[in-house]
């Protein structure tokens, strides 16, 4: 009870000087964008949420039956440097899960969101966010290019076998 | 419940007095108004309006503050080392601190200035100068990186320094105590100080597509003490401007001796000229030894290269280069107004404020209005040069800023207060107190053709009851005014680090939309880069140990290290090869004499570590990194010298191979 009135006589005393409530608001919407996509979201996965294609711009990867062996080999190289400190070839998980098997547990397009757009589908996937509580450990957006991005996948699926 | 009800007593109170003091008529403890803190409140998450750059002073660091909410961004090394993030304790930062003298850990720093284009600030760097080992320094708004040290030779005490020309052609570096010059034998008696002692101007070319500064010429100009300086824009481009003390060419008790003479002198340089003659020909030859030291951010590593010869101008052997004008008791601050027109010289010792007239200037040297020479240099008659004087300003006028409406702001160090004055009639429009003793003040862009009229801040050299005490060592308190009103009035108060001198600030506009979020792993050319974790490795070369590490969220590989022995030098080449904001990894070991590693995402920087015993030596993550960062670890071993345990490297492999850990 006591605490309410003091409160109010805050209030008060701020509101009775007048011109102390002028909001000193400098920060445009486009200088919180950083801050808008890194906040928690309460709403994890809204209804129309497509939990085979994740979240991100990638609506349809079409890969084909074969596999593009070039492309391939340059997923192999990016795997050096941004992805084998934490992710095996094998079953096994070391950081994050190991990759056999990736490209016939998720959708191509959930893949590619999820390498390109890591936060927003770790925040709001369901299945990444079931990895999230095995690993403990957020996997780091590595700032893949697209192209670099589909040459990984490329690599995942000569790893599962494609031929 | 007995607690909350004493809470909400104290609260009451406070609220009492706030409410008390904000309406009445203030004293000089708490001359604060009730609208003082929505003025400088910045919402959390919400970003500043300026970049704020302050000069450390004797921390030789660089501060970055947000205004108008006082909140501490960043402190930059410069001249000093930072265990911190391993600025001068790391392999590839050392050299940035190298000199003709060697290796100099620490330094002054007084001055910033902000590059310019047509006048404007730009964003792309800023100047810092180094006051004790005389010395530039260039930092790198993209990376908020000491880009670059260049060292200064024929100069001691370089204070006029590092302002800069309109188009950041030249940042300019005059030596406050003039010495003999660097070639001639320096061994004399002190007091031949009129005889053999020289004051010299450095020039320094800044290359505009990198940044790099050379020494590009110097002038040799009588002994006295030059204190600051200003270029020329506008109407006044092509020229510059220094304070100079000591005319009378003391070498003793300098309080005294140094300040006899009614005026001393504004020293008027034609620099266009000048680059001029240099590029004529004209000029001397001279061997000198000074450091270029440079930063590349691709190797990111420093090479530092000792230079040996600068070319060097007399000035009195070229008529029409420099004028001397008389400006009375010691002036300090030399600040020219946004249209170039008018030179204000603040004599530190005067009564007034006098400024001096370009367009008179001009005028007094076609009419050879000379009152005779010093040291072959002309002396334009005080009358001739001059606009007007500010008259009863206050005490002690040190320096000068200007806003968008014509007005100039001066800092009384004496009688404590900032004085607003109108550049036109030269009346005293307002007076406001500081708390205490202000040294610098700054206004985003104050000394630039296009200067704000939001914000001041004045940085005070004494602080006393300010803050809450913290023993006789007290942090200097900076006090941001908002003068967007015909009064000037205190809106904030708060503390800052070193001792601050010189600032300056941008709109916010202007550098954070540039700003580096990490470095490409594909750029990183560091000759002991680990791109990923199959090229890390450790290599024996002689007694020296190579580690070639990579730091990812949550593990170092390699982390089992043995082969290490006794009368090694080991050295921890560390890859951040995380490519994302704002996830830098630490890196320290057990009994390293030097500071910890602090690395940036795509970066390599190397810990040198001198093992003083066997035995089995943990390192780890220093910057909580992740969730698992407290498992981010590893043990090197340690083996008497001839002993034959062979070099091994491993992660997540136990030798012998343990249960524990999946088999491939």
């Amino acid at each position: 009870m006591k605490i309410l009135f003091v409160l109010s006589l805050v209030v008060v005393i701020v509101t009775s000087c007048g011109g102390g409530n002028k909001s000193n608001d400098y920060a445009t919407t486009d200088e919180n964008k950083a801050i808008k996509t890194e906040a928690p979201k309460d709403d994890a996965a809204p209804p129309d949420y497509d939990p085979n294609r994740g979240e991100g711009k990638f609506k349809n990867v079409d890969v084909g039956n074969s596999l593009n062996a070039a492309m391939a080999t340059g997923g192999e190289k990016i795997y050096s440097v941004k992805c084998s400190g934490c992710h095996k070839l094998t079953p096994e998980k070391l950081v994050g899960p190991g990759w056999t098997g990736v490209t016939l547990r998720h959708k191509p397009e959930w893949i590619m969101n999820f390498i390109t757009n890591t936060d927003e589908m770790i925040t709001k996937d369901p299945k990444a966010q079931a990895q999230l509580e095995i690993c403990l450990v957020r996997m780091p957006n590595q700032n893949l290019s697209d192209d670099d991005a589909r040459s990984l996948l490329e690599y995942m699926r000569k790893n599962d076998g494609v031929k | 419940m007995n607690l909350i009800k004493n809470n909400a007593l104290g609260l009451a109170t406070l609220a009492l007095m706030f409410g008390f003091s904000s309406c009445k008529p203030k004293n000089v403890g708490s001359a604060v108004s009730g609208d003082a803190a929505s003025k400088s409140y910045v919402a959390p998450g919400k970003y500043d309006e300026y970049y704020n750059f302050v000069s450390g002073g004797f921390s030789g660091q660089m501060s970055v503050y947000g205004l108008p909410s006082g909140r501490l961004l960043k402190v930059v090394p410069i001249f000093s080392v930072n265990p911190e993030n391993g600025w001068g304790y790391s392999e590839e930062t050392k050299p940035m601190l190298n000199t003709s003298h060697g290796f100099i850990p620490w330094d002054d720093q007084h001055h910033l200035d902000l590059s310019q284009t047509n006048g404007e600030i730009d964003g792309r760097w800023i100047f810092a100068n180094a006051n004790n080992t005389p010395r530039v320094a260039r930092v790198d708004l993209a990376t908020f990186h000491t880009a670059e040290i260049l060292e200064l030779p024929n100069s001691a005490g370089n204070h006029s320094s590092p302002f800069i020309t309109e188009n950041t052609e030249y940042v300019i570096a005059g030596t406050r105590f003039s010495v003999p010059p660097d070639d001639s034998n320096g061994d004399v008696p002190i007091n031949t100080y009129k005889q053999n002692f020289k004051g010299t101007i450095s020039f320094i070319s800044v290359d505009q597509t990198n940044g790099n500064m050379d020494i590009a010429f110097q002038l040799q100009c009588p002994a006295v003490n030059f204190d600051l300086s200003h270029a020329g824009k506008g109407v006044s481009s092509g020229w510059f401007f220094f304070s100079c003390y000591n005319t009378e060419q003391a070498n003793t008790l300098l309080e005294v001796n140094a300040s006899k003479r009614d005026k001393d002198f504004i020293m008027a340089v034609n620099w266009k000229q000048a680059a001029e003659l240099i590029k004529a020909g004209k000029g001397r030859k001279q061997a000198v030894k000074y450091a270029s030291n440079r930063y590349n951010e691709k190797t990111h590593t420093a090479t530092s290269t000792i230079k040996t010869e600068v070319t060097v101008m007399d000035v009195k052997d070229f008529p029409g280069l420099v004028y001397f004008i008389p400006c009375p008791k010691s002036p300090h601050g030399c600040d020219v107004n946004p249209t170039g027109e008018y030179i204000v010289g603040s004599g530190k010792l005067a009564a007034l404020i006098p400024v001096f007239s370009f367009d008179k200037i001009q005028k007094a040297i076609a009419a050879k209005a000379f009152e005779g020479e010093y040291e072959g240099i002309p002396v334009i008659k005080y009358d001739a040069a001059l606009y007007g004087e500010v008259k009863k300003p206050g005490l002690g006028p040190l320096h000068t800023e200007f806003d968008d409406k014509g007005n100039a702001y001066t800092t009384m160090f004496v009688s404590s207060e900032v004085v607003k004055w109108s550049v036109k009639d030269l009346k005293v429009l307002d007076r406001v107190p500081t708390y205490y003793s202000p040294g610098h003040l700054m206004i985003p862009g104050g000394d630039s053709k296009k200067p704000t009229g939001k914000y001041l801040v004045a940085y005070n050299k004494i602080t006393k009851d300010r803050f809450l005490p913290t023993g006789p060592e007290l942090a200097q308190s900076a006090q941001l005014f908002d003068i967007s009103g015909d009064k000037m009035q205190l809106i904030l108060d708060y503390p800052t680090i070193g001792e601050p001198h010189y600032a300056q600030a941008v709109a916010a506009s202007i550098i954070r939309d540039k700003s580096v979020k990490f470095f490409k792993i594909e750029d990183n050319s560091n000759p002991y880069v680990s791109k990923g974790e199959p090229t890390a490795k450790v290599v024996r070369e002689g007694n020296k140990v190579h580690v070639y590490m990579t730091a990812i969220r949550s593990h170092l590989t390699p982390d089992n290290i043995e082969g290490i022995k006794l009368g090694d030098e080991v050295y921890f080449h560390v890859t951040n090869i995380e490519q994302d904001w704002d996830v830098p990894h630490g890196f320290a070991i057990k009994g390293a004499a030097t500071g910890e590693l602090l690395i940036m995402p795509g970066e390599t920087t190397t810990l040198k570590w001198v093992p003083d015993r066997a035995g089995i030596i943990p390192f780890y993550c220093t910057d909580f990194c992740s969730a698992l960062h407290q498992e981010m670890s590893g043990y090197a071993r340690v083996s008497p010298a001839g002993s034959n345990v062979p070099i091994s490297f491993s992660t997540g492999t136990n030798q012998p191979k343990s249960d524990s850990i999946p088999a491939k």
